[in-house]
């Protein structure tokens, strides 16, 4: 029966079944009943992803050691980065709060971006990644919970909020953060999961 | 649009969608009742999100508990000079309004206060109209549900914006921000709330469809 479920699918939001077709570059096949995207035509989807996660990485890596915003208010310097806040909520008690930050922020990009790094990698070089299934499926749940670029919005209001009372001074971490925003969106855009899921066919 | 009698679902041909992977996989009778995972990526096989109305609505009405609280207590303590000003979320828009700045008042308005509520009661109407078997614009119900799904995240805002204060002001006694027993509250309102956009299955609304064809 493989052979032919094979080529159907089922709307993942009302259940209707249809048959995959081949899509125009770029195109989007949509449920005819509720109008859901059911696939999408990605071209050179996994070599986009792989450039884009090693952008990321390295995006990462420079958003977590340099600075990220300065405080100055006459001759007092404060000087922040993307852990600061974390660190200083954990003090006060917020734990909770702490890691709700800690994890939306900093872990759950991490872990997308190198879990990515694990299946990518391998399947460049046409080997079979390390418990892909196991692997691409977290990847693919942790999704929802990376918001850095509602954390780009807290920014600004935390900026506009201290504008009148001090200078701040934006780091590199905040520009190499920026651009990270931009890099995670662009990959999340760039996969096709149903090539990923073709490997363990 | 024309509604089919029986259309053409997963469900009727026994057949299961896998969650994950997308990949259809056949399902005896015999299974009903027992663990089945999916052959190609290991996932746990469920024709529905189980108990998906039983578990949203606690989730809802747990989170619209946690929403007075988060409103309430106030989610920031500014010390300054030896005074301590408590904020709460509504304080804060007001103080935005008051000092000119209606763009982020409208930000943080919408993020903390309209947004939450906005999905707590989109859910609430989903979750009663499919217990009723409504069939009023299933299609329309569907993005309603796609709504309540992607604006979630943006409620974080709030949160993010303590966060960043804390770490900035820390001037000794001249001025220093500390977190309020609100943001706990609130932060609680905002994961909740995903977690019952998540368990909600939107293919309820259409299965409530169908059963009333058939009558």
């Amino acid at each position: 029966m493989g052979r032919y479920t094979k080529f159907i699918i089922a709307c993942h939001e009302c259940d209707l079944l249809h048959q995959s077709q081949s899509l125009p570059v770029g195109g989007t096949a949509r449920c005819v009943r509720c109008g859901a995207a059911l696939y999408r035509h990605r071209p050179n989807s996994l070599d986009r992803v792989l450039a884009l996660t090693v952008a990321g990485l390295i995006l990462f890596i420079i958003a977590n050691i340099y600075p990220f915003l300065t405080f100055r208010i006459e001759a007092q310097i404060q000087e922040t980065n993307l852990m600061t806040g974390i660190i200083e909520l954990y003090h006060q008690g917020m734990w909770i709060v702490a890691g709700v930050v800690l994890i939306t922020t900093i872990l759950m990009p991490l872990l997308q971006l190198t879990g990515m790094l694990f299946i990518l990698v391998p399947l460049k070089f046409q080997r079979r990644p390390w418990k892909l299934a196991l692997l691409f499926r977290t990847v693919r749940s942790f999704r929802p919970w990376g918001m850095t670029e509602v954390f780009m919005i807290g920014i600004l209001v935390a900026g506009v909020k201290l504008v009148k009372m001090a200078s701040i001074i934006p780091g590199t971490a905040l520009y190499a953060f920026m651009i990270l925003i931009f890099v995670l969106a662009a990959s999340a855009v760039a996969l096709d999961p149903h090539i990923v899921w073709k490997e363990l066919d | 649009m024309p509604v089919n009698p029986s259309p053409l679902t997963a469900m009727n041909v026994s057949l299961i969608s896998c969650h994950s992977c997308h990949q259809l996989s056949k399902v005896a009778p015999s299974d009903k009742n027992r663990a089945v995972f999916c052959s190609r990526c290991g996932a746990r096989l469920h024709s529905r999100k189980p108990n998906s109305i039983g578990r949203t609505w606690a989730l809802v009405i747990a989170a619209f508990i946690f929403y007075i609280p988060a409103n309430v207590l106030p989610i920031t303590k500014v010390v300054s000079f030896g005074k301590a000003q408590s904020d709460t979320i509504m304080s804060g828009v007001i103080y935005f309004v008051k000092s000119g700045s209606w763009p982020i008042a409208l930000v943080i308005f919408v993020a903390s206060v309209f947004v939450p509520l906005l999905k707590l009661f989109l859910l609430s109407f989903l979750l009663i109209s499919v217990q009723r078997k409504s069939q009023w614009r299933p299609k329309d119900r569907t993005r309603f549900y796609r709504i309540t799904e992607a604006v979630g995240r943006w409620s974080m805002t709030d949160i993010y914006v303590v966060t960043i204060l804390v770490a900035l002001v820390k001037l000794g006694s001249l001025a220093t921000i500390e977190a309020g027993p609100g943001a706990i509250f609130f932060a609680g309102v905002v994961i909740i709330t995903i977690f019952a956009a998540m368990s909600f299955d939107p293919r309820l609304i259409w299965d409530a469809q169908e059963s009333n064809n058939e009558r």
